[in-house]
């Protein structure tokens, strides 16, 4: 037990101080998880799905199906 | 007479109920309560973060030395040295708030059992894998998962990001 006098504590204003930060880092959390989902998930899929596309020529494709023999109404010629 | 028979069989039931015997059945035995108010019935001490003034102090029965300080409290408190508050505090609480919230080694048991109850689980799952289940299909063979996923390759599936999109069918080979 010290003779000296601990410093006084923060008395007012808990709520609002404990309210800010929860408010602040639940708002940059949630901004921070849509980001990195946005950037890490969402735009990588659709370049790849633009990709694909893009030069894609489904009756090739079908071609090749068919010639792997796994379309039982289309059987290779 | 019948007075008095009442006053006999209510004071055998107070000595039933409680331990010490209520006279106050025996003179009046339509008036106060037959028993007793026991202890937990009575506002308590609580040593809660959320009651930071519990209904009463915790220790009720003072010595004579607390008692001499609870006079002493009556008058001005500048008079108490430091010793004497914290005598006063103590009487009034059993912990104080750093006491009450201290953190304890409990989740070092908690953990430790559940990693090792855990174990017991892996070690009756290996057991029941060698002794009790029986064969898994043959579907699970190698040359059957070579034949499906060749199949699947051949299907394209998931050709944009799933297991088509690995394959290089120029090559006939997995892309590197």
């Amino acid at each position: 037990m010290s003779s000296a006098l601990l410093p006084k504590p923060q008395m007012r204003r808990l709520l609002a101080r404990r309210m800010k930060f929860h408010l602040f880092g639940a708002f940059l959390l949630s901004v921070g998880c849509a980001a990195l989902y946005k950037f890490g998930v969402a735009d990588p899929r659709k370049r790849a799905y633009a990709e694909f596309y893009k030069n894609y020529d489904p009756m090739k494709d079908f071609e090749a199906m068919r010639a792997a023999g796994v379309l039982e109404s289309a059987p290779p010629k | 007479m019948e007075l008095l028979f009442f006053c006999i069989v209510t004071s055998k039931r107070c000595l039933r109920r409680s331990q010490k015997l209520e006279w106050v059945c025996l003179l009046f035995p339509c008036a106060a309560g037959v028993v007793k108010a026991e202890d937990f019935s009575l506002p308590a001490y609580v040593n809660r973060r959320d009651v930071p003034l519990p209904e009463v102090a915790f220790v009720k029965d003072l010595s004579a030395q607390q008692k001499a300080l609870k006079e002493k409290e009556k008058a001005s408190w500048t008079a108490l040295s430091v010793d004497e508050k914290v005598e006063l505090y103590r009487i009034k609480f059993n912990e104080s708030y750093a006491e009450m919230n201290r953190g304890s080694n409990e989740w070092k048991t908690v953990l430790g059992g559940v990693l090792f109850f855990l174990g017991v689980t892996g070690l009756i799952l290996i057991w029941q894998k060698h002794y009790m289940y029986g064969p898994i299909p043959h579907t699970f063979s190698d040359e059957w998962l070579s034949m499906q996923t060749k199949r699947m390759l051949d299907m394209r599936i998931n050709p944009v990001e799933g297991i088509s999109s690995q394959w290089d069918y120029e090559k006939n080979e997995w892309k590197k």
